[in-house]
């Protein structure tokens, strides 16, 4: 069975984002005052094959993104699991 | 004595230390592939060199920190082997987990390539002992990720046990906005080193500054008095 994985990584809450605050500040520029907060983090979607349980794909992701997708020192991610048909 | 520098895809600093430490202080470096495991035990010192290792993808040296010659490098550097890490190759330290932190992007969110005077804040490691503490030295920095960040826990330990060996003279000579004003950490066993900025493009008076081979020097001392005792 095949399974679409969605994980996003960003910057954990209380560290200061210098690119969300570059990409806030030029929409500020362009007039839209009302951006409160904007944080720039990364997207990756990823298929992973072979694997009939969603827990233990769930299992392989999270180790997948403890190792290598995001930094944990600094990062915070969440990811989604679909079945692909 | 015989130095290892460690080549990865993208280094491009690799080329520079080994004319710093094979031809300006005559030791004798070979530069060993990423992919190729090996017995680094010979070896007096192993450098990983600045660059941009897998195009600095998903995170400056997220990528190089599990090349197979990674897994000998954690190895040399547990049992007290010597191991400098210059810039992307400080990235890749992080990254092994072999010193605390992470690096995120520089505050200007730009590439930053010029001039900086750091200041020397730990004079007893083997990378330092030629030096004083407090001494300034004049490097060049060029990198977008050197914002060295560690939470406040981190920070704190890293202050008590005097593993700030470097760090940026004043907030304006700060290139990155890096927590503390940090330049360069080391470990708690004060053997592996990693700094932003670069001592290979400082070691010749024709490039301008000659301070950074006061570092290289100062590993020379020690490895010396090491073979002596």
């Amino acid at each position: 069975m095949d399974w679409l994985v969605k994980v996003t990584i960003q910057l954990k809450e209380s560290i200061l984002d210098p690119q969300g605050q570059a990409v806030k500040t030029g929409l500020e520029a362009l007039g839209y005052k009302n951006v409160a907060d904007l944080q720039v983090g990364k997207y990756i979607e990823l298929t992973v094959s072979d694997q009939e349980k969603k827990q233990e794909v769930n299992t392989q992701v999270e180790e997948m993104c403890q190792r290598l997708l995001a930094n944990p020192v600094i990062e915070d991610y969440n990811y989604e699991i679909e079945e692909l048909a | 004595m015989k130095f290892a520098v460690i080549t990865f895809p993208g280094s491009n600093c690799d080329r520079d230390v080994c004319h710093v430490t094979g031809e300006v202080l005559q030791v004798t470096t070979e530069m060993l592939r990423h992919d190729v495991r090996q017995d680094l035990t010979d070896y007096d010192t192993v450098i990983l060199p600045g660059g941009f290792s897998y195009g600095d993808y998903l995170r400056s040296g997220a990528i190089a920190r599990f090349s197979p010659i990674m897994e000998d490098v954690i190895n040399y550097a547990e049992v007290g082997g010597p191991v400098l890490g210059i810039c992307n190759g400080f990235q890749i330290l992080l990254e092994a987990g072999l010193l605390p932190g992470a690096m995120k992007v520089n505050d200007s969110v730009k590439f930053v390539c010029r001039q900086v005077k750091i200041t020397v804040e730990n004079s007893e490691i083997a990378f330092t002992g030629s030096l004083t503490r407090g001494e300034t030295l004049q490097m060049p920095v060029a990198h977008q990720e050197g914002n060295y960040y560690i939470d406040p826990v981190g920070l704190e330990e890293l202050e008590a046990n005097n593993q700030v060996v470097f760090r940026y003279l004043n907030q304006k000579e700060n290139p990155n906005g890096s927590l503390a004003d940090i330049a360069g950490i080391c470990n708690q066993e004060k053997n592996v080193l990693g700094l932003m900025p670069h001592p290979e493009r400082a070691s010749e008076k024709i490039l301008g500054s000659e301070d950074g081979k006061k570092i290289f020097a100062s590993l020379l001392d020690y490895l010396s008095s090491r073979e002596e005792s």
